[in-house]
């Protein structure tokens, strides 16, 4: 097999959206010049196991590998993928309210007290001048993230005797004991976890509620994980891990397949729970689920798993875009057969409620 | 009698390393381990590259067993380190003795005519025998070996950290001892159960192989090797429901471990065949959920037994 060839498998992989850097290739010809590349089992084994890295890549290797070496190759031997679709996350402003209309146009400052205007706002009818002011305000939030006990211990005042410390402050002093050194159970970021409804419904919220979820993982990177939810289940936590919101907000709403699609909630949130979930992501997390808890499918579901979803983690919270506006009851099918799963309800329709659910997840217990 | 030395190395592991993945799977046959294609093709570049073999895949699919079966079938001995959360060095790499060294520190003074000099007695506080060895330690003095780390994604990033750093040098330095340094790699596996995602840096390192349930014809295989005892018809009999379970949509979908229990507890009531009677009676052996029993119920017992 000719060199050019295989690195030309790699470079087509790496087109079809795996991550494939020079040195997963460089490992790829190792293992090739280890087995006998005349058989294709051999040659697809020596591939898969050095080009993928997790379970979610091998149906795209399959692919590209039947295309590569049984010659169904595709117009330059290269798959294109999709235009980016960061488009559909900001829709135009003409869907407004016919208020905004006028202000759009002119480039205003603001002042504080507009800010504080902003932050009380309904997230919903925002004009394109508004939502970049409040993208900046975004990036203003500083989350603190639920903590609980570690279990590793360090030198601390109180708590109990560091054997090692001790001992070898006794080695130095010739085996007295001249001070006792301690240590004691530390803090450590409890894992948080954000469940973003993106159905039609919620569409003029989703921008927001990414940006938001962004935020949050900015802080503590490997402690988030968010995840939409809409027709299908999509993982969005290694998109929203890159700092620049910038570059992480479009990479996310790219990886979504069914934005304002429908929704099948609980069918979805059953997905979640068997692929994520009851391994061990939600376990002791905090979980947060937006949504206005329109179900299309079957309410009973969605409570029984929600009900699941509560044994697992430490606290569920619902956040909801139209509890916060007045004459609101929890009677939305959705909503009422999760309701007595949920530790709380929130509203979620402005900045200022979502810092208060910050608050909330800090403090995040189960009641 | 000069000219007769024995090498010791080659003595104490005197394996032949399998030179194709087909040979690497026979002598993983030999052990009671049916590999596939993939886990053959896998375990052999991960010997030859000396690389570290990241193993996931549901639970039950023989990610652990996989190492057991590879340190039987090169003759190697098989060190293995359960990860945690909160695991820290001191478990996972060495701690020192300090009760005996507080002992041999008194002896010193008891014994010694005059003072104690310091640099002295710390020097020899800080020598082998008061170094306690823990797995990922013993893996580097002892090996060739086959070092398990299992369920990586319960450890922490930090331990993540440290372990590839260990991985990528196959040393580690002691501040109070200094180096040490495997004379060869051992052979690395890791699992993961895939509850939290193993940092991007360690993957790099490692070859990766995604494990899925075996199909039945090997499944049967596995259960009459694993139970010599068990006939043809019953072996077939359970694979072929353990099958029609894993399609069931259950919160745990049984793994091989559980059709070994379910074809032993059968085996255990003297049962000849699969019925729907003693199917309700050693239900629990393959499903471990309240939920789960309740929708295989609901399906029918019988409907298990079809075909």
């Amino acid at each position: 097999m000719a060199l050019p060839g295989l690195v030309g498998f790699a470079h087509a992989l790496a087109d079809a959206g795996l991550g494939i850097g020079t040195d997963r290739t460089a490992a790829f010809l190792t293992a090739v010049s280890e087995v006998d590349v005349a058989d294709p089992d051999q040659l697809y084994w020596a591939g898969r196991v050095t080009l993928c890295s997790e379970p979610d890549e091998i149906a795209g290797y399959d692919a590209v590998f039947a295309r590569w070496f049984h010659g169904e190759r595709g117009p330059n031997g290269h798959v294109r993928r999709s235009s980016p679709r960061y488009a559909t996350l900001t829709p135009e402003t003409s869907g407004a309210d016919a208020d905004d209309e006028d202000d759009s146009t002119v480039l205003r400052q603001i002042g504080a007290s507009d800010t504080e205007v902003l932050r009380n706002r309904d997230m919903s009818g925002l004009d394109a001048t508004e939502r970049e002011q409040l993208a900046e305000l975004f990036a203003l939030l500083r989350p603190r993230p639920p903590t609980r006990r570690s279990l590793r211990r360090r030198p601390s005042r109180r708590g109990a005797l560091d054997q090692r410390r001790t001992v070898r402050a006794m080695f130095r002093s010739g085996g007295e004991t001249v001070r006792l050194a301690r240590r004691s159970r530390s803090d450590r970021p409890r894992r948080v976890v954000l469940l973003i409804d993106v159905s039609g419904s919620m569409e003029p919220y989703s921008d927001a509620l990414l940006r938001f979820a962004h935020a949050v993982a900015r802080r503590t990177p490997g402690m988030v994980e968010a995840f939409t939810l809409g027709t299908r289940l999509t993982r969005v936590s290694r998109q929203l891990r890159q700092r620049d919101p910038a570059q992480a907000l479009p990479a996310a709403a790219n990886a979504v397949p069914d934005y304002a699609g429908g929704t099948r909630l609980g069918e979805t949130l059953r997905i979640f729970l068997d692929r994520w979930g009851q391994r061990g992501l939600a376990r002791s997390a905090v979980v947060v689920l937006f949504s206005d808890g329109w179900e299309r499918g079957d309410p009973a579901l969605l409570g029984e798993q929600v009900a699941r979803l509560r044994r697992l983690a430490h606290a569920v919270l619902w956040v909801n875009p139209h509890a916060g506006r007045e004459g609101y009851a929890p009677i939305q099918s959705g909503i009422a057969a999760a309701l007595p799963h949920i530790d709380r309800l929130l509203a979620g329709h402005t900045l200022a409620t979502l810092e208060e659910l910050l608050g909330a997840m800090r403090d995040a217990r189960r009641s | 009698m000069p000219g007769a030395r024995v090498n010791l190395d080659t003595v104490s592991h005197s394996t032949t390393e399998p030179t194709s993945p087909a040979a690497l799977a026979e002598a993983l046959e030999s052990t009671g381990y049916l590999a596939d294609d993939g886990v053959a093709t896998a375990a052999f570049l991960a010997m030859r590259m000396r690389r570290p073999l990241l193993c996931e895949g549901e639970p039950g699919t023989g990610k652990t067993s996989l190492a057991s079966g590879l340190a039987e079938a090169l003759g190697l001995s098989l060190i293995r380190l359960q990860c945690h959360e909160g695991i820290d060095a001191e478990q996972a790499l060495y701690e020192w003795d300090y009760p005996r060294q507080l002992l041999h520190l008194r002896a010193l003074e008891a014994t010694a005519d005059g003072p104690v000099d310091p640099e002295v007695a710390e020097r020899s506080l800080y020598t082998r025998r008061f170094l306690l060895a823990r797995p990922l330690l013993r893996a580097l003095t002892e090996s060739p070996c086959v070092l398990l780390v299992d369920e990586i994604d319960r450890a922490d990033d930090e331990f993540e950290a440290f372990l590839l750093q260990l991985l990528d040098e196959n040393a580690v330095s002691i501040p109070e001892f200094g180096e040490i340094r495997a004379s060869t790699p051992p052979i690395v596996l890791l699992t993961s159960n895939r509850t939290r995602e193993v940092h991007d840096a360690l993957k790099r390192r490692c070859l990766y192989h995604w494990l899925t349930h075996p199909d039945a014809a090997r499944e049967v295989a596995i259960l009459r090797r694993r139970l010599p005892g068990l006939s043809e018809t019953l072996a077939a009999q359970v694979a072929g429901a353990v099958h029609r379970l894993r399609e069931l949509d259950l919160l745990k979908p049984p793994g091989v471990a559980e059709s070994l229990d379910w074809a032993t507890a059968l085996q255990a009531l003297g049962s000849v065949e699969l019925d729907a009677a003693n199917a309700e009676l050693t239900l629990g052996a393959v499903a471990k959920y309240r939920e789960d029993a309740d929708r295989i119920r609901a399906a029918g017992l019988s409907s298990l037994l079809a075909g």
